[in-house]
């Protein structure tokens, strides 16, 4: 299982690019980060999900 | 005139107010802009969800500098983890550091806020980091390379104003870097009278998220701060120590 944004999914295996592809966000306005790394989009396709990982997808809101 | 431009990382500014975005909505953030006049925009970075149709950016408009805060980070380490987050989602190398491990008082971490910006203007962001006003502090910034040192004023989101004021007057005095007071500003006279100290720029949000209008108190936050930096840069006039000095003529009427 990986953890994305909290939450386990079933996504081992799968690459972000797959990941995404059922999802509904915005690419051109998240940024991810595996690991604690940061995944730039470029690496999307090759970067494949691994039981254990840990992702965060992320964008912009209101702040101070 | 000359120009008066607030530089900040090699970009120029004609606004000195820079905008909070938080707690006000997505649908007021282009008229708070506009009546504001202001040419930075501040947003924070959080785990984005499928549910919500619409993203802030949809509401900035462009030429707007976005800068990203690092709120929710307790450490420089996971500040630096935002601001790389930030800096992917294509806004820029513009940063606000924001560390606190305080949740009562909010107050920020210097001793944090310097190692995180050591580490962010290594990795070539324009770093501007939120800090306690402490002249160690600020000098330990200017050294680890910041852009600017952005004192609190007050307590964040307290509009309690300049309770601050003496330790911000000693960084304007010492510190060859634009201050930018943060954090606490309730009120426009606030922002002005932190402005005719010589403070380089403003940064509100709650004085104008929890106002009845908050276009038309952008507009008269917008006005405050000019008037406040014309006053600066005219030079305020000298205050007594004791007694009076007449405006009028005192003979050539009445007595010789």
């Amino acid at each position: 299982m990986v953890s994305i944004n909290g939450e386990k999914v079933n996504a081992d295996g799968m690459s972000i690019s797959e990941y995404l592809a059922n999802t509904s966000y915005d690419l051109k306005k998240i940024a991810i980060e595996r690991n604690e790394a940061i995944v730039p989009k470029a690496k999307y396709d090759e970067t494949v999900l691994c039981d254990g990982d840990s992702v965060e997808i992320v964008n912009f809101v209101g702040g101070g | 005139m000359k120009e008066d431009k607030l530089i900040i990382g090699g970009r120029e500014f004609g606004s000195r107010f820079i905008l909070g975005s938080g707690k006000y909505s997505l649908n007021l953030i282009e008229a708070a802009i506009k009546y504001a006049g202001a040419e930075i925009i501040t947003l924070a970075v959080r785990r984005a969800n499928t549910k919500e149709q619409e993203n802030i950016l949809d509401h900035i408009p462009k030429g707007v500098t976005l800068l990203p805060n690092t709120s929710g980070a307790r450490t420089a380490e996971e500040a630096v983890r935002i601001a790389r987050l930030a800096r992917e989602l294509g806004c820029g190398d513009f940063v606000k550091i924001e560390i606190m491990r305080d949740s009562k008082y909010l107050l920020p971490d210097n001793n944090e806020t310097v190692r995180a910006t050591e580490m962010l203007a290594k990795e070539g962001f324009v770093v501007m980091p939120y800090m306690y006003p402490d002249i160690y502090a600020a000098r330990d910034l200017v050294n680890a390379g910041a852009a600017t040192v952005m004192p609190l004023a007050a307590p964040i989101g307290s509009n309690k104003g300049l309770a601050a004021k003496e330790f911000i007057q000693i960084l304007i005095d010492e510190i060859d870097l634009p201050i930018i007071v943060d954090a606490g500003i309730g009120k426009p006279s606030q922002a002005c009278e932190a402005m005719e100290m010589g403070a380089a720029a403003i940064m509100a949000n709650t004085a104008l998220a929890t106002a009845g209008d908050i276009p038309k108190m952008a507009a008269a936050f917008r006005q405050a701060i000019e008037a406040g930096r014309s006053a600066y840069l005219a030079g305020l006039g000298r205050v007594l120590t004791r007694g009076a000095s007449a405006s009028d003529p005192l003979t050539g009427f009445l007595r010789d």
